[in-house]
């Protein structure tokens, strides 16, 4: 396949190995802030052909297994209101809440189902007009435009019984919280490719500038992560952390205009709750007064009850970077992906998930 | 199928009608909207998620990056 088959070349990947082995000098930390990323660094066995100067750590951008707790409880709770139709992506229908998950609701009765594309939601309400259609709002800045586009299709539509309960979540607001928590010290971070198509690098500038640590934006396939870790080896080696583009067929430095302008069509910026990390400042996307009426959060009550999270699982602590997998009591021994606690185990985005399926003995 | 969040394929444009392209990759097609990229043109390579076209494949740039890349690999060479 174009633009894939090419960049998968194993002997130019040992050959990028060994010249990285050259050029590393001195013990450096990198975080991949991507869950894409996290897949495809265990599925080609990059941290492997790194050299050990360069050790890897996982990072938060794992949609699903960021969504707090508490508002897996909300989606569960209006999965259980009559004439409700809950959409969602595939991964969050197994991830545990505080009491059940969404496939516990739905053996207890509730419609779910799981859908491809926020335009599927739309057509589901359009089936169904008797129905109140939520769909399950999830996702970074690739998502975002994605769903706003969605809404302002169903305003165009007239749809009347469409609902976003939208937990969309920003990626440079949450780097700079986990840079000002301290709590692992990182030279470079391998920023997300297909965020950075929507936003572009501008929005990371203040990272290399305020913080010291190099950017550069990564694609997904092995040739384009090895790439991206030789331009961050070569940035730390001579000492000058910088943003750049190691995935140039991808992203432009401005991002996708119009993708940006839909955004801000229909989201404001707002404070957003982050397992393991607690409310970030900034760092969520809420739907603006204007678009109200799609808005699930103020168009469904709900009686909650207190949130209960998983003795034992260090997701939090995984997603912060602050601890690998392995480091967790429960991996591998009563959290595995077919009886997962946390929902790390449940996504195939999940650093536990793919450390489960590609590098179990690694560590 | 398990999905991954932050996947965007790169899929070759067949035909455009309105803000809806008609994809193909390896042989599967696929409607999808390019709401978000309406300078897309038949022949395009768009990367697509979740139903959207979210940005246009720039094959000069996808050329360079081969380019570099051998540059690197031949360094592996050199002591």
């Amino acid at each position: 396949m174009k633009f894939i088959d090419e960049y998968q070349n194993s002997e130019l990947a040992r050959k990028l190995a060994t010249r990285l082995a050259k050029r590393s000098t001195k013990p450096i930390r990198l975080m991949e802030f991507c869950g894409g990323h996290t897949h495809a660094i265990m599925r080609y066995g990059i941290r492997q052909l790194v050299p050990r100067t360069v050790e890897m750590r996982s990072g938060p951008g794992c949609p699903v297994c960021v969504t707090a707790t508490a508002d897996l409880d909300k989606a569960i709770a209006m999965a259980h209101l009559p004439g409700v139709i809950i959409t969602t992506f595939g991964d969050m229908v197994r991830i545990p809440g505080s009491y059940s998950n969404l496939q516990q609701a739905r053996a207890e009765g509730a419609d779910i189902r799981v859908v491809y594309s926020s335009i599927d939601a739309v057509e589901i309400a359009k089936a169904n007009s008797k129905k109140s259609v939520i769909f399950i709002g999830i996702g970074f800045e690739t998502t975002a435009p994605t769903i706003a586009a969605s809404i302002i299709k169903a305003q165009k539509e007239g749809i009347e019984n469409f609902y976003v309960l939208s937990l969309l979540k920003l990626t440079p607001p949450v780097m700079k919280a986990l840079l000002e928590l301290g709590e692992v010290k990182l030279d470079g971070i391998i920023c997300p490719g297909h965020v950075s198509v929507i936003i572009g690098s501008y929005p990371y500038e203040f990272i290399p500038k305020n913080y010291n640590v190099s950017c550069v934006i990564s694609g997904f396939e092995p040739l384009d992560i090895l790439l991206c870790i030789d331009k961050l080896v070569e940035q730390i080696e001579s000492g000058q952390p910088r943003v750049e583009i190691a995935y140039r067929r991808g992203v432009k430095p401005q991002g996708n205009k119009k993708a940006l302008e839909l955004i801000d069509e229909v989201f404001k910026i707002d404070g957003a709750d982050w397992r393991g990390i607690g409310i970030v400042a900034q760092s969520g996307l809420r739907i603006k007064q204007k678009y109200e009426h799609f808005d699930a959060d103020s168009a469904f009550q709900l009686n909650l009850k207190p949130v209960k999270v998983p003795k034992g699982c260090r997701c939090g602590d995984i997603l912060r970077g602050v601890a690998t997998p392995p480091e967790c009591e429960l991996f591998g021994k009563v959290c595995a992906p077919e009886k997962p606690i946390g929902p790390c185990m449940v996504s195939s985005e999940g650093a536990c998930a793919a450390y489960y399926k590609y590098g179990i003995s690694y560590e | 199928m398990a999905q991954v969040m932050c996947l965007a394929v790169p899929v070759r444009v067949v035909s455009i009608e309105g803000d809806e392209a008609e994809t193909e990759i390896a042989g599967v097609r696929r409607r999808v909207s390019i709401a978000l990229t309406p300078e897309v043109k038949v022949g395009d390579y768009v990367l697509l998620h979740t139903g959207y076209a979210i940005g246009v494949v720039d094959e000069a740039e996808a050329k360079e990056t081969l380019k570099l890349l051998e540059e690197i690999a031949s360094l592996s060479e050199v002591h």
